[in-house]
This record gives C-alpha cells, sequence and structure tokens, in this order.
C-alpha cells in the first residue's frame, strides 16, 4: 500500500499523519482524525452531506482524496463551536428549527458557513443558490432557509453591537 | 459503492513531469477535480493504480488574455470561469454554461478540463457494480450487448458536459501535451461519434488549455450574442438531458450569423448542421419555429436516460428556439 505524509490544518490545529494514497478525505477525517460531525450520505457527490471548507470553500469530502489537502485549511462541522458556545449558523438551526433528523445538517452549515463568509447579508435567492447542492430529506428546506438568515442577522448584530 | 482499488498519487508541479508520470505507469488516470473520476471509481467502472493529479500545476490554473484570444488553463475551476468578467462579455454562452454544471460546491473544483473530458454517461452504465452485474453489464464495460441498441455493436452513451457545445460555436481549440511533445487541434476534432471511446487522446495525452479567439470586427459588425440553456430532471443539480448553445447575430431583422451546439443527445458534443440556410432570413415566428424543427431532426436521443428520447429531442428544439427569441 502507497503511503503518504500529509500534513493540514484541520479546525485551526496542525497535523501530520501518515495515510494512504487512496484514502477519501471523509474517511481521513471520521477514522483517523476522529471527526464524526461529517456526515457520509450518498458517498457519490450527489447530497453535500459530506461538505467541509477546504481554504474558505465548500467541497465534498468523498469526492476529495486526503493526499490533494497537503498544506490546506480543512474545517468541519466539529470546530465551530468556541469555548462551549455554539457558533451563529449552529444557533440558527437549532432556533428555527433547520434540523430534524439532523444527516444533512454538517452539510448544510457548512455550505451556509462558506456562503457568509463571501457574502454576509444574502437574500433567499442567494441562500438557495448556495445550498443547491445539499439535500434535505426532512425539512423542506424553509426552515433552513430562515436558519441561515437568522445567523446571518444576529451575526450583523453582534459586529454592530 | 464498491471500496477504492490500491492506488499510488503523483502530484507534478508541470506538464511535462505529469505527461512522464503518466506514462510510466499507464493504467493511470489524470486527476482534476475528480467529481466525476472518483465516482466512476467508486462504482467500479474505472480501476486506475495510480492518479496523476494535475490541480498544482501552474500553467494549467489561469485565465489570460490578449488581443487575440483568452486562453483557459485546462485545471482552471468552472467557479472561476464563471466569474471571469472577459469570457462574459465575449462569450455569454461559455459563461451561464459553466454555471449550470453541477451544484455550487462541484463548481468550486469542477475543472474545465475534467468538463470537457468527462465520461459518457447511460443508465445502464453509471449504476453501482452489482446493478450492472445483475444486468450483465453492457458493451461499454464488461459486457457484450447495448441494452439501449441491442441488435448493434454501438455505445449510444451521450457526452453530457455542458461547456463543450458552447466552446464549439466560437471555434475554440485546445491545446495537449503527450509523450511526443506538444499539439493543438479543433475542440471538435477531440471528440468521435462513439460512447465506448468518445475522445480522440492517445494515452498519456493531457488538456493543458483551451484558446478561444476573440470575434474579429468582420463578423461582429452585428453584435453577436450567445446563450445556453439545458433541460434536467433535478433543478438544482443534473445532468443536461440535452443542453444547447445558441449564438446569432441580426441585422436589420434579418440574421446573419447562427450556430447552435449541443451536448446530452449523443455520444459527442456538436454543431447542429443545416443553421446556414436561415442566414439572410427574417428572425419572425415562423423562422425560430424552423429552427426549433432543424435541431430537433438533429438531436437523435438515445434512451440512455430515464427520461423517453422523443422528449429529450423536443425539448432540444424548443430550448433553439427560447434562446433565440431571447436573443432577439
Ligand atoms: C451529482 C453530480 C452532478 C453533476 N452534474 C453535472 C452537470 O450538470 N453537467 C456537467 O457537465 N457535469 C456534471 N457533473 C460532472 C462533473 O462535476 C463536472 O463535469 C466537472 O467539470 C468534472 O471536472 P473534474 O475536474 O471534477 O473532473 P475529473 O473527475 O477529475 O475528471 C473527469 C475525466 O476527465 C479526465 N481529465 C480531467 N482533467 C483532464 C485533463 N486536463 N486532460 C485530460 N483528461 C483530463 C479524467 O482522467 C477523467 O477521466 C456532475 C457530477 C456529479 C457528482
Ligand atoms: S448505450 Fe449501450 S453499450 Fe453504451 S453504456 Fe448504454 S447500454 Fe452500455
Ligand atoms: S456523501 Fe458526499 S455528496 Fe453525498
Ligand atoms: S434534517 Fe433530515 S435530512 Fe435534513
Amino acid at each position: 500500500m502507497v503511503k503518504t505524509v500529509l500534513s493540514l490544518t484541520i479546525n485551526g490545529t496542525n497535523r501530520d499523519d501518515v495515510i494512504p494514497d487512496n484514502m477519501l478525505l471523509v474517511d481521513y477525517l471520521r477514522e483517523n482524525v476522529g471527526l464524526t460531525g461529517t456526515k457520509i450520505g450518498c458517498d457519490g457527490g450527489e447530497c453535500g452531506a459530506c461538505t467541509v471548507l477546504i481554504n474558505d470553500r465548500p467541497r465534498h469530502s468523498c469526492l476529495t482524496l486526503a493526499v490533494t489537502c497537503q498544506d490546506a485549511k480543512v474545517e468541519t462541522v466539529d470546530g465551530l463551536s468556541k469555548d462551549n458556545r455554539l457558533s451563529a449558523l449552529q444557533r440558527g438551526f437549532d432556533e428555527k428549527l433547520g434540523s430534524q433528523c439532523g444527516f444533512c445538517t454538517p452539510g448544510m452549515i457548512m455550505a451556509s458557513e462558506a456562503l457568509l463568509r463571501d457574502n454576509p447579508d444574502p437574500d433567499e435567492a442567494a441562500i438557495r443558490d448556495a445550498l443547491a447542492g445539499n439535500i434535505c430529506r426532512c425539512t423542506g428546506y424553509v426552515k433552513i432557509i430562515e436558519a441561515v438568515q437568522f445567523a446571518a442577522d444576529i451575526t450583523r448584530e453582534e459586529l454592530a453591537s | 459503492m464498491e471500496f477504492m482499488p490500491e492506488m499510488q498519487m503523483h502530484q507534478p508541479i508541470s506538464v511535462e513531469d505529469a505527461v512522464a508520470q503518466y506514462s510510466a505507469a499507464p493504467n493511470g488516470r489524470y486527476l482534476a477535480g475528480g467529481s466525476d473520476l472518483l465516482v466512476n471509481i467508486r462504482r467500479g467502472i474505472e480501476q486506475p493504480d495510480s492518479l496523476v493529479y494535475v490541480n498544482n500545476i501552474p500553467e494549467m490554473r489561469s485565465i489570460t488574455e490578449d488581443g487575440e484570444r483568452i486562453t483557459i488553463g485546462g485545471a482552471v475551476t468552472l467557479r472561476e470561469l464563471s466569474q471571469h468578467l472577459s469570457v462574459a462579455e465575449h462569450f455569454t454562452a461559455v459563461t451561464q454554461a459553466a454555471d449550470e454544471v453541477a451544484g455550487p460546491s462541484h463548481r468550486e473544483y469542477g475543472t474545465v478540463g475534467g468538463n470537457l473530458c468527462l465520461d459518457t454517461r447511460c443508465i445502464f452504465y453509471n449504476q453501482s457494480e452489482w446493478w450492472r452485474a445483475a444486468n450483465n453489464y453492457c458493451l461499454k464495460y464488461r459486457g457484450d450487448i447495448c441494452h439501449v441498441a441491442p441488435g448493434g455493436k454501438k455505445c449510444f452513451a451521450a457526452f453530457s458536459g455542458d461547456v463543450a457545445p458552447t466552446l464549439l460555436l466560437f471555434d475554440a481549440t485546445v491545446e495537449i501535451a503527450g509523450p511526443d511533445g506538444r499539439r493543438q487541434m479543433p475542440l471538435a476534432d477531440l471528440y468521435r461519434n462513439d460512447g465506448m471511446d468518445h475522445l480522440t487522446l492517445g494515452s498519456g495525452e493531457l488538456l493543458v488549455a483551451v484558446h478561444i479567439p476573440k470575434p474579429t470586427a468582420a463578423i461582429t459588425s452585428a453584435p453577436m450574442t450567445s446563450a445556453y440553456a439545458k433541460s434536467r430532471i433535478r433543478g438544482s443539480i443534473d445532468f443536461p438531458l440535452a443542453g444547447v448553445a445558441v449564438r446569432m447575430a441580426v441585422t436589420g431583422g434579418k440574421i446573419t450569423d447562427l450556430r447552435v451546439g449541443l451536448t446530452g443527445v449523443s455520444p459527442l458534443p456538436f454543431l447542429a448542421k443545416g443553421m446556414d440556410k436561415f442566414v439572410g432570413r427574417v428572425a419572425d415566428e415562423s423562422c425560430l419555429e424552423e429552427i426549433r424543427d432543424k435541431v430537433r431532426a438533429g438531436a437523435k436521443a438515445m434512451k440512455t436516460t430515464t427520461t423517453p428520447p422523443h422528449y429529450r429531442r423536443r425539448v432540444a428544439g424548443a430550448l433553439a428556439q427560447k434562446l433565440a427569441a431571447s436573443i432577439l
């Protein structure tokens, strides 16, 4: 088995791991690093449940080979809360009931996180566009859009005060 | 989904090294975004033993422009392409097509080279290993009959990349690097009408860049406009059932230039034949209906999707008519 030393930052922590060249990023995150927040839904780019951020942009970790993330900044849903306080998006999904079974939620939150970093004040169309690749079989999406709007609003309010 | 096969990864930083690494392991594949290749590997329809990752090659990562042409590196992402202002100004259809590929996260890492070299698709092929095994496979991979046209020996799996037909509108050329050096050819020559072997690339050949010549004053005496639209099952993310690109110019109510590119309806993207005959015609409703009928007749879709072929033919014609009307 061919292996490579992978050096990267995950949720702010530097890591070096020796991993097989054929290892998918999602398996590396869940099995080797122990970060099981990221979910595997379809295993083939169709559902968005495995979305993580690489250098601030959303990416399907099920279609990414871990060794191609050399020196990258990888962020997962596990790293969003700070000092036991949920992030704005996590609070939004909680307050607005944007999560039911919760399986799509990590991917929804990470795709929304990428959106809000780019555009702190998105309208509904921009939210729908950014989440077009994320499937939810429970909520009907309306509550998810409200959750993202809520997060955008509280972030702006917090910054203003 | 199948397990990942044993594979060795190469991450070259020059085109020449990429070609050399591929040549040393000919059962390998070039890997760009992986949004097509890794899905196929997991389904067991590709089993490479090594991958040559092309996204770290600086030469392939940028869009450059001079007075004559725009050059798009093979590893430029679809998002980068869709946000490029000059491309949008001169080649609107290209921008629109790049923005219609898959979903937003796919466009963050899916590349132009991967989109142009996408494998062809069919409902009997893009399935899990057990599904294909239960159906005795098919001609394209491991089997000996085609379930779409059981009498023949031809595969009709459809080329379903969105960007190619828009580049065909503008006479784009592709720059190819291989074991014998570099060459350039018209994008149209990258493809052949064979779902099993639709690319003319030789072993180890890499698509380094796409060049699009800027329209010269002679053909832009009337403002030339272009547009792309597709029909798909899932509105948010999906391959085209039929994708249509139109480039048209109209002066004094008459058509002075018309091209229609198609994707998703045959093993290769192509320019619809017979559009010249509309040049000089008054662009009225009956003319647009004739364009619709001509495009429909040229879109020879087969039963490679769950949607029946006659619908895909009709929708191709209807999209061409709608796009032409929107340009008028
Ligand atoms: C759910 C889903 C929906 C999708 N919907 C669409 C859609 O609507 N429209 C669409 O067009 N595509 C769609 N795709 C496919 C894919 O995301 C895009 O076509 C993308 O542009 C492929 O680029 P990539 O860089 O990811 O290719 P890869 O997967 O890396 O490569 C694809 C193929 O091209 C070869 N290749 C890659 N780069 C080069 C190069 N420079 N030179 C030579 N060969 C090369 C690879 O060896 C491989 O065979 C979809 C994919 C998924 C998973
Ligand atoms: S067209 Fe026929 S041979 Fe080709 S993939 Fe479909 S079933 Fe297989
Ligand atoms: S698990 Fe990656 S997109 Fe569904
Ligand atoms: S909350 Fe169940 S899939 Fe979205």
